[in-house]
């Protein structure tokens, strides 16, 4: 049998989530590397377009658990689900985005498999058939090297880190029916309040604008809003702001916060604690706003601005919105 | 109700970090250790729980003999007693070792009601530790809880994932994750500190576990620790506020080709 790399196909709404793409194209790499071939596992949906959309994004199965009782996401059913393809297929890699979902599921998964588990990648290497991994340490002050002592290499990756391969559009993948026997979970799902489907998903944005203490209260939080919404961008906040309860938790950004790895995120009067850098230093260009030229800020930033934020952010929006108005 | 909570004594975020000659780890010299602040948050909601409900609240940690004084600080802000797991034969555990540590410690403690943990241990973020848990324990799990409503045998849990908030409900015994917005730590006080040096704190080595150190062996394991690449040096945008936007516009799509 060739290697075969399984990767967990979160859906949400029946939509595959940009970062499963994001691990279809790893797995499609990491998968010819090793001259092997790519299972996505798909639970709880029924639905060609999805398993077409994972086929030309690099899959060559997808095995489908369309039971009723597999609709809404519980770890442990999930888990068995994930476990068995693993097993079936004698899996070398199972891989999963760190998604609040995939944080949930990949341990469970592993324990499973009695296989180690290296979290939050941020690159995948393959050599002798054998994974590599890096990832941050001690809020991104370090990285580290990783590698598997044996075994199934189970790996969950960082999203918006890892490239999206091309589609192929004439590309198919072969369907598999699946079922696992037990769907019991103790513990589920009862209730969901979505947030406002308008904003942009702030792990998964590629531009993200985020304020600080700097903006000095939150009635001036919404130019923070309307330069995102300039830029169709996802709206974040230092642990100061949340802290001070003009923002909520949702939208922080660092250690006790999301980790974001956008191709721009923009810190506005946020001056750079440690505890921020930690949760935005892998973003591919940073640029900071801040009227304090000597803010740690600038040390990460590829751009800054030394002005008044209550000065720049009107100027800057309005530039924004022309630029991308004209974009599109 | 009997609860049970799992630390992790951490390297505080503001302390720099200096790698170890064997290039695989950090220099412990001059590090300030923290219980990790997840699982502070795990702490006072066993607190809350016990406090509205009755019952203990025991604090478990894997770690070498400085543990014990994030043990000391658990025990400080009003939990019962301690457990600390430690053994030489601990320094190279990964986090599967570290769960089936854990987990056999837990099961000596049944029957139990409750697991809390931190939804991660800050410094090595892995995240890893409530989900292994969970199945080595063969119990229910609800990870990053911002909310918990216990029943008698069951509990209300919610949670916040992209783009929405979580209602789950989970049977009991459970492991539950605790994650940042779930509740304000409080401070040891004084007379909290002068108790603590009194309450039980029971050390447990791999024999007492009754784990074989075969089964603990590392699956995965950090093979090098580098400092990150250096960040370009940052470019100042100068000008009237204005000038600066359309620069700023011109150099994201020109120059850094990111818009």
């Amino acid at each position: 049998m060739k290697p075969a790399v399984v990767i967990f196909a979160e859906t949400y709404e029946t939509r595959l989530k940009r970062p499963v793409l994001e691990v279809v194209s790893e797995a499609r790499r990491i998968a010819d590397a090793l001259g092997g071939t790519v299972h996505a596992v798909l639970v709880g949906v029924r639905d060609e377009a999805l398993a077409s959309q994972l086929a030309q994004q690099g899959a060559d199965y997808v095995h489908v658990f369309g039971q009723p009782a597999l609709a809404a996401y519980a770890t442990e059913p999930y888990a068995r689900a994930v476990a068995k393809v693993a097993t079936d297929t004698d899996a070398t890699a199972v891989l999963f985005s760190m998604t609040a979902l995939g944080k949930d599921l990949a341990p469970r998964v592993a324990a499973k498999l009695d296989a180690g588990l290296v979290s939050d990648c941020i690159s995948l290497s393959v050599s002798e058939g054998r994974l590599t991994a890096r990832r941050a340490m001690y809020s991104g002050k370090a990285l580290a090297t990783c590698e598997w002592t044996g075994g199934v290499h189970v790996a969950s990756l960082r999203p918006s880190v890892f490239r999206l391969g091309a589609t192929d559009p004439n590309r198919g993948a072969e369907t598999l029916t699946e079922g696992i026997d037990d769907t019991s979970a103790r513990a589920k799902v009862v209730g969901r309040e979505a947030r406002d489907a308008s904003t942009v998903e702030l792990t998964e944005a590629q531009i993200v604008v985020s304020g600080g203490r700097g903006l000095k209260g939150p009635e001036h939080f919404h130019l923070i809003d309307e330069l995102a919404a300039a830029m169709g961008a996802a709206v974040g906040a230092s642990r100061a702001v949340v802290d001070s309860g003009w923002k909520e938790h949702p939208f922080q950004v660092g250690q006790t916060g999301k980790t974001v790895s956008p191709a721009v995120y923009v810190a506005c009067a946020i001056s750079g604690a440690i505890q921020h850098l930690a949760g935005m230093s892998s973003s591919k260009v940073i640029v900071a706003i801040n009227k304090d030229p000597e803010a740690p800020i600038f040390k990460v930033a590829n751009y800054g601005i030394v002005g008044d934020v209550f000065e720049v952010l009107p100027q800057l929006t309005k530039a924004a919105e022309a630029y991308f108005s004209g974009k599109d | 109700m009997k609860i049970i909570i799992c630390v992790k004594q951490v390297p505080d975020t503001e302390t720099q970090i200096r790698l170890g000659a064997d290039g695989k780890s950090i220099t412990e010299e001059a590090v300030k250790w923290i219980v990790s602040p997840y699982d502070e948050f795990a702490i006072e909601e066993g607190l809350q729980i016990r406090e509205a409900r009755d019952g203990e609240v025991i604090v478990v940690s894997l770690g070498p003999e400085r543990a014990q004084s994030a043990i000391r600080t658990c025990l400080a802000m009003g939990a019962d007693s301690g457990v600390h797991l430690l053994d030489a034969a601990f320094d190279d555990l990964d986090a599967m070792g570290t769960a089936r540590c854990l987990a056999a410690a837990i099961r000596q403690l049944e029957p139990y009601d409750l697991v809390l943990t931190g939804q991660q241990g800050v410094g090595g973020d892995n995240s890893q530790i409530p989900g292994l848990l969970a199945e080595l324990l063969d119990l229910p799990q609800v990870t990053m809880a911002v909310k918990v409503g216990l029943g008698d045998d069951s509990a209300n849990v919610e949670r916040e994932v992209e783009g929405a908030r979580e209602r789950w409900q989970t049977s009991l015994p459970a492991v539950i994750s605790a994650q940042k917005g779930l509740n304000a730590p409080r401070y040891a006080s004084l007379k909290g500190i002068m108790k603590a040096k009194k309450k039980p704190l029971d050390v447990k080595d791999a024999a007492a576990l009754g784990l074989d150190p075969d089964v603990l062996l590392p699956k995965t394991r950090i093979v090098k620790l580098e400092l990150p690449p250096p960040r370009p040096a940052v470019k100042m945008i100068e000008g009237d506020p204005g000038q600066q936007s359309a620069e700023l516009l011109r150099l994201l799509h020109e120059e850094a080709k990111v818009i």
